[in-house]
């Protein structure tokens, strides 16, 4: 693959990092901090707008995935805030896929409108699944969800199909005076969904940051205590998991409209591994941890590995990185800018540092 | 369903439940010892399959040569596993799950190197049917006969060990409460190697056990591990007797479903089980509920 293709994929992993190194660091470019926060969004952006121009058609569709998953995987941090690792989350976004193909070809619903109904349905199963899953915590949780997912996967494999549902209507095209808008076209769908994402992961960020999102890392931190102040821990791990399925169900929908076919096997337990995976290399601190973990194992997946050839040998490199990142990095690569700054200042005397 | 099919069945439950014992009695050793979901348990399982295909049938040695080469040969993986990985992860439970998912791919990854993506199919030794009691509907093939014989001598003797010996006693310590072990003099980490050994070992055994029954491929380990949780969960996480006769309970139940409906649906039956364990007893069957 070309040196532009290279060059695309290591912008993406450095503007991700520079944005976890700003948002761990509070003094972190002083007094400038906000240009420092406004260059790197103008920054992102044009690269964003600007990398499917000069990468190939198979990097176009690769950069679509890369943004639907990035919603997955930054919906699946909001739920890990309250302290809860779900092995369902690629369900709940195949449950969007799902109802969205359904609502949309068995029921003629216009496809924007079936996407956003998809989404909500994944919400309300989300809801529902709550009562049993959350009578469970930590490792419990983790299997339980895994079991929940599994059993609803299953029974699409039994009742709709193993072969999923195919010709699947795509989004219909925009035309603006002269102008077509075609969705088959990877770049388009790349803008569309890029948008949508965006919007999505500043809603996740705001949900964050306000009176919910707190009580979020109350009730990860602190469960009893949170409890004991009057926050209704069940309540508070409910709605992170809403809102978590919520969005995984609007990129299963992106998705299924992209492809225009839907297969159970795409919502298997190891393309659930591989969230975890993303999400726990990058790191749950900030919500750029899981986007650099994503970033960066997909470049390392699909281009770098790819380049190199041996094919099925890609899943070895994965697993040793994967082994080394957590025995090397716990906290996950959202930590590494701070770890080189940190190697730097110690080279100082240790009295400048008070 | 007739009365033939029926005892035709049970005896293939049996079957299938003392293999899914030997793999889930070793998660459930490392998980009570080490707090570590061994995710690439069904991969241990594989590499016993594949040793054997590769001493027995590539190089045609005896069978149970073939047998020995895995347990051994897995032993030192499961050896591997726990110094590089777990060890280094102990105070991180999410962190061990983590770098067994890693293994997992490895694992699979060096088995598809090795061997190809194809699965294999070969005869065992052991392959004439055998009729037990002179009822034609007990009739089972002899390779199957071999893995129940085998699980049941092993599990009683690893029963036997963890109620006998000094290890099993000091085993059994560390899993109730390491800190108090710990302060007994018993070492810690000599006992994390120990559970990791003999439950890599079992996992070894069942697969060069079952690797002339079921095909051996580089992904044979998935429905395996499933299986096994399940059969963990169900029985209750920590407690070897729990494993065992959840496994009997798991292996009839998916049996039976398969036999009368099919394999998906008896997918559903298990997971639905052990979600119902969960939300009802979560602590499972034989285990006890966790402290605080």
């Amino acid at each position: 693959m070309g040196a532009v293709t290279y060059a695309v994929w290591l912008t993406l992993i450095a503007l991700s990092l520079a944005a976890a190194a700003l948002a761990l660091d509070p003094h972190l470019g002083g007094p400038h901090r906000r240009r420092w926060w406004q260059g790197l969004a103008l920054a992102s952006a044009a690269v964003l707008a600007l990398s499917p121009h000069v990468v190939t058609f198979s990097q176009q569709e690769l950069l679509v995935f890369l943004t639907i998953n990035t919603l997955v995987v930054v919906s699946y941090r909001l739920l890990a805030l309250t302290g809860e690792f779900s092995l369902g989350h690629v369900v709940m976004m195949g449950f969007g896929a799902y109802a969205s193909a359904l609502l949309s070809k068995q029921f003629a619903i216009p496809v924007p409108l079936s996407i956003i109904l998809a989404a909500g349905l994944t919400g309300l199963v989300a809801f529902v699944l709550a009562f049993p899953l959350f009578r469970m915590k930590g490792f419990y949780f983790l299997i339980g969800s895994f079991a929940a997912g599994e059993t609803i996967r299953l029974l699409w494999k039994a009742f709709i199909g193993p072969k999923g549902i195919s010709r699947i209507p795509g989004v219909p095209d925009i035309e603006i005076g002269a102008y077509e808008i075609n969705f088959w076209e990877p770049v388009a769908s790349y803008y569309l969904v890029l948008v949508i994402a965006a919007a999505s992961i500043w809603i996740l960020w705001r949900i964050e940051h306000s009176h919910i999102g707190l009580t979020f890392h109350a009730v990860h931190w602190r469960d009893q205590l949170a409890g004991a102040v009057g926050v209704n821990t069940w309540r508070t791990r409910t709605q992170a998991l809403v809102l978590a399925s919520f969005f995984a169900g609007l990129a299963g929908a992106l998705l299924a409209h992209y492809l225009t076919t839907v297969n159970p096997n795409r919502f298997a337990v190891h393309e659930m591994v591989f969230v975890l995976i993303w999400v726990i290399v990058g790191g749950t601190a900030t919500i750029w941890g899981p986007i650099i973990g994503l970033v960066t194992l997909t470049a390392i997946n699909e281009v770098l590995l790819r380049d190199i050839g041996y094919d099925e040998l890609r899943p070895l490199f994965y697993g040793v990185l994967l082994v080394l990142a957590m025995l090397f990095l716990p906290n996950g690569l959202e930590t590494l800018p701070a770890r080189v700054v940190r190697r730097f200042r110690r080279a100082k005397p240790l009295a400048s540092q008070r | 369903m007739d009365f033939g099919v029926f005892l035709q069945t049970c005896l293939n439950a049996t079957y299938a439940s003392s293999y899914l014992a030997l793999v889930a009695v070793g998660l459930v050793l490392i998980f009570g010892v080490m707090r570590v979901v061994n995710f690439a348990h069904g991969e241990l399982y594989m590499a016993g399959a594949y040793c054997l295909f590769w001493v027995f049938y590539q190089n045609e040695l005896p069978f149970f040569a073939g047998v020995a080469v895995a347990v051994l040969a897995v032993a030192v993986v499961g050896l591997f596993l726990e110094r590089t990985m777990f060890r280094p992860m102990k105070d991180n439970p999410l962190g061990g799950l983590i770098c067994s998912i890693g293994a997992l791919l490895v694992l699979q990854a060096g088995a598809v190197s090795l061997f190809g993506v194809r699965k294999k199919s070969f005869a065992g030794p052991y392959n004439e049917a055998v009729t037990l009691f002179g009822i034609d509907a007990l009739t089972i093939s002899g390779q199957r006969l071999v893995v129940i014989a085998f699980a049941v001598v092993l599990l009683g003797a690893l029963w036997t060990f963890l109620r006998r010996s000094r290890f099993g006693w000091a085993l059994r310590a560390v899993a109730q409460d390491s800190e108090a072990a710990a302060l007994q003099g018993i070492s810690i980490s000599r006992i994390s190697m120990l559970a990791m050994i003999l439950g890599a070992a079992l996992a070894g055994v069942a697969g060069a056990l079952t690797a002339t029954i079921v095909p051996t491929g580089p992904y044979m380990g998935h429905p395996v591990i499933i299986g096994a949780f399940i059969v963990i969960i169900v029985g209750g996480l920590g407690s070897l007797e729990g494993a065992v006769i959840a496994s009997v309970l798991y292996a009839f139940t998916h049996t039976f479903v398969t036999t009368l409906f099919d394999g998906t649906i008896a997918d559903i039956t298990g997971l639905v089980l052990m979600l119902i364990v969960l939300v009802v007893r979560p602590h499972g069957l034989l285990g006890k509920p966790e402290r605080a």
